[in-house]
């Protein structure tokens, strides 16, 4: 079995989020960029353990995107990813990635595509699912736990108050979520590896751009805090009533 | 142009409420476009139909029989393809909860189209350009995103909007059997429930009562749970709660968990870490209950209460049950 991870690139955590030309354009000045969490630390590292278990025998990385995200990628190589692809067009929305990776996937079959829950930047979540509509693949989303056995993957999938053990025959699509595995570092022996690992560039496939990010604007901040005194609480709860209206 | 709206209610006939607000976002949408608002529902109950109607759908199609293989979202996606060729649909609208989003996205691929995901509300329409509001970097930001395919699909973030229900509103509704025969390729071999408290769901839910580190351990909850109950709310925690195992994954909001946007969010013991606050500055409303009155969480505030929580919280929650009995 071969595992395909698709990865995102994002900001850091911490990252201040500001907009350039005329609030049209995230501005990536002075940003450090990371592989997206959900890929990084579940999705990727889960098809590692995979094929540490000999029940993948490789995992490869994709990324839809511009050169400048070639770091990342090495990164997600450092972390252990056999080889890696990068379709070199701009990542517009999620589906103009779905229709680039359902291109790849076409001409270079593969029977696990792990993808994350959603990017925290743009916070979509749905490339995997247009992607497994697009193959007419099975799709398990929000997986937090899984499993190959034989030819069928059994999944965690949670569920609004729970999850549901699934099972489902390969090829599939799987969008991870938090718990499926745990973070790792890369060693230094990963770093030197990672250069000398293949990085494929392809041309991008001919596809839709439907959507696009027209304006954007920062969240206002709050007004100053009101502090209420501990043995009052009675007035915290004539504010919620009164003022805030929401009890 | 009409537009579809996908309502599950199979599980006890109960239409929920994200779907009720993606109805009446819908109504909105075909208003606009000059269609009309269909809703295809599964097993909803006579109340729910009603309901719906007041919410703006114009028609409801209610299959009636058991589909065991919808719990494979594909077949979900497949169902609704064939009502979106049946009814001359363009546009779809499901809430962007769990199962919404599995199915929108995947009809989305099915159709092979674009897709507006997790909307906050509609901006314009303009021909076949619509343009929506939706939260940009876990909401730290807003973002109008435009979305020109001819046909289309979208998502509402539960809790956005307030419906303005029409009890004059009366739809035409079709009661079917879905006949086609759909073999589920996803197979669910077992449900394993993990809420402890209320059932609500929490991205739907209005208030959400949520513990960090703070507490000190599971064993503490019974506060957290306590005061959740009085409020009618749902129940969360910070990342290091759940990585802890104090409580169930799915608890866990911020950048790598949920981001809820309800209206009053109570956050008791938690430090208030950018990326906790990522996936709850949506909230109407912030109470922070910390022992440190330098918590950045403060900074996100509208109240805030410094003390110890095992001294404030039980007070809280018998003052809450005070105002309400007094309302009854
Ligand atoms: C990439 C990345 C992603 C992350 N994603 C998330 C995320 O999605 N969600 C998330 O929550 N975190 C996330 N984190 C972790 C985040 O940075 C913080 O570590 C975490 O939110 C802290 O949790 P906490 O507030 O419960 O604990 P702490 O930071 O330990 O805070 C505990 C608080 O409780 C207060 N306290 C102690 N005793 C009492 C008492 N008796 N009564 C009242 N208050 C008391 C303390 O003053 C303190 O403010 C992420 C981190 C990274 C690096
Ligand atoms: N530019 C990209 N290249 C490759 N994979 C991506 C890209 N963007 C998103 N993905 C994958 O799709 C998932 C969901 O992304 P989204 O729907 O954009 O939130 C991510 O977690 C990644 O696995």
């Amino acid at each position: 079995m071969k595992i395909l991870v698709p990865i995102a690139q994002v900001p850091d955590t911490t990252a201040k989020i500001s907009f350039t030309d005329n609030n049209t354009k995230f501005n990536a000045t002075g940003v450090q960029f990371i592989i997206n969490p959900y890929d990084e630390w579940y999705a990727l590292v889960r098809a590692l353990e995979l094929k540490e278990a000999g029940l993948a025998e490789k995992v490869s990385v994709i990324h839809v995107g511009l050169a400048d995200a070639d770091a990342t990628i090495r990164k997600a190589l450092a972390l252990g990813a056999d080889d890696s692809f990068r379709i070199d067009t701009d990542p517009a929305d999620a589906y103009v990635v779905a229709q680039q990776l359902a291109q790849f996937i076409k001409n270079n079959p593969y029977e696990l595509i792990l993808m994350g829950k959603e990017t925290i930047s743009y916070n979509s979540g749905v490339a995997a699912g247009i992607l497994a509509g697009l193959l007419d693949y099975p799709y398990i989303a929000n997986a937090s736990k899984l499993d190959i056995n034989g030819n069928t993957a059994v999944a965690h999938q949670d569920i609004e108050g729970g999850y549901q053990v699934v099972e489902c025959a390969l090829p599939v699509v799987i969008s991870a979520n938090k718990g499926m595995a745990e973070q790792r570092i890369p060693n230094m022996k990963g770093i030197m590896a990672a250069r000398t690992k293949p990085l494929q560039v392809i041309p991008a496939y001919p596809v839709n751009i439907t959507t696009k990010y027209e304006q954007f604007e920062l969240a206002p901040g709050r007004s100053a805090c009101k502090f209420i005194d501990p043995n009052n609480v009675e007035e915290l709860v004539h504010l919620l009533h009164t003022e805030a209206k929401v009890i | 142009m009409s537009v579809l709206v996908f309502a599950d209610a199979s599980n006890n006939g109960k239409v929920k409420k994200a779907s009720f607000e993606a109805t009446y976002f819908a109504s909105q949408i075909a208003q606009q476009t000059g269609g009309k608002c269909v809703v295809l529902s599964l097993k909803a109950d006579d109340d729910s139909k009603q309901k719906l109607a007041h919410a703006g759908a114009q028609k409801i199609i209610n299959i009636t029989n058991d589909i065991p293989a919808i719990s494979d979202v594909s077949v979900a996606a497949k169902i609704l393809l064939k009502y979106t060729q049946t009814e001359g649909i363009k546009d779809v609208v499901l809430p962007n909860d769990i199962q919404g989003k599995a199915v929108a996205s995947y009809l989305a691929g099915l159709l092979n189209t674009g897709i507006a995901p997790a909307v906050t509300s509609l901006v314009s329409i303009n021909g076949s350009t619509y343009v929506f509001k939706r939260n940009v970097f876990s909401g730290k930001a807003y973002a109008q995103i435009s979305i020109s395919s001819d046909k289309k699909v979208i998502t509402l973030l539960p809790n956005s909007l307030q419906i303005q229900w029409n009890t004059q509103n009366i739809a035409e509704i079709k009661d079917i059997t879905e006949n086609d025969n759909y073999t589920p390729r996803v197979i669910v071999k077992s449900v394993e429930k993990t809420t402890t408290g209320g059932n609500i769901p929490l991205p739907e839910a209005e208030i959400v009562v949520s513990g960090g580190r703070g507490l000190k351990g599971p064993e503490n909850w019974g506060i957290i749970e306590d005061l959740a109950k009085a409020l009618g709310a749902a129940t969360a925690c910070s990342r290091p709660v759940a990585d802890a195992h104090w409580r169930p994954h799915h608890e866990h909001v911020g950048q790598t968990g949920i981001a809820i946007r309800p209206n009053l969010y109570i956050a008791i013991g938690i430090s208030g870490a950018i990326q906790h606050l990522a996936g709850v500055s949506g909230s109407k409303t912030i109470v922070v209950i910390n022992t440190d009155k330098e918590a950045p969480f403060f900074k996100a505030a509208d109240y805030g209460i410094v003390g110890d929580a095992f001294e404030v919280v039980p007070k809280l929650t018998e003052a809450i049950k005070k105002f309400k009995a007094s309302q009854q």
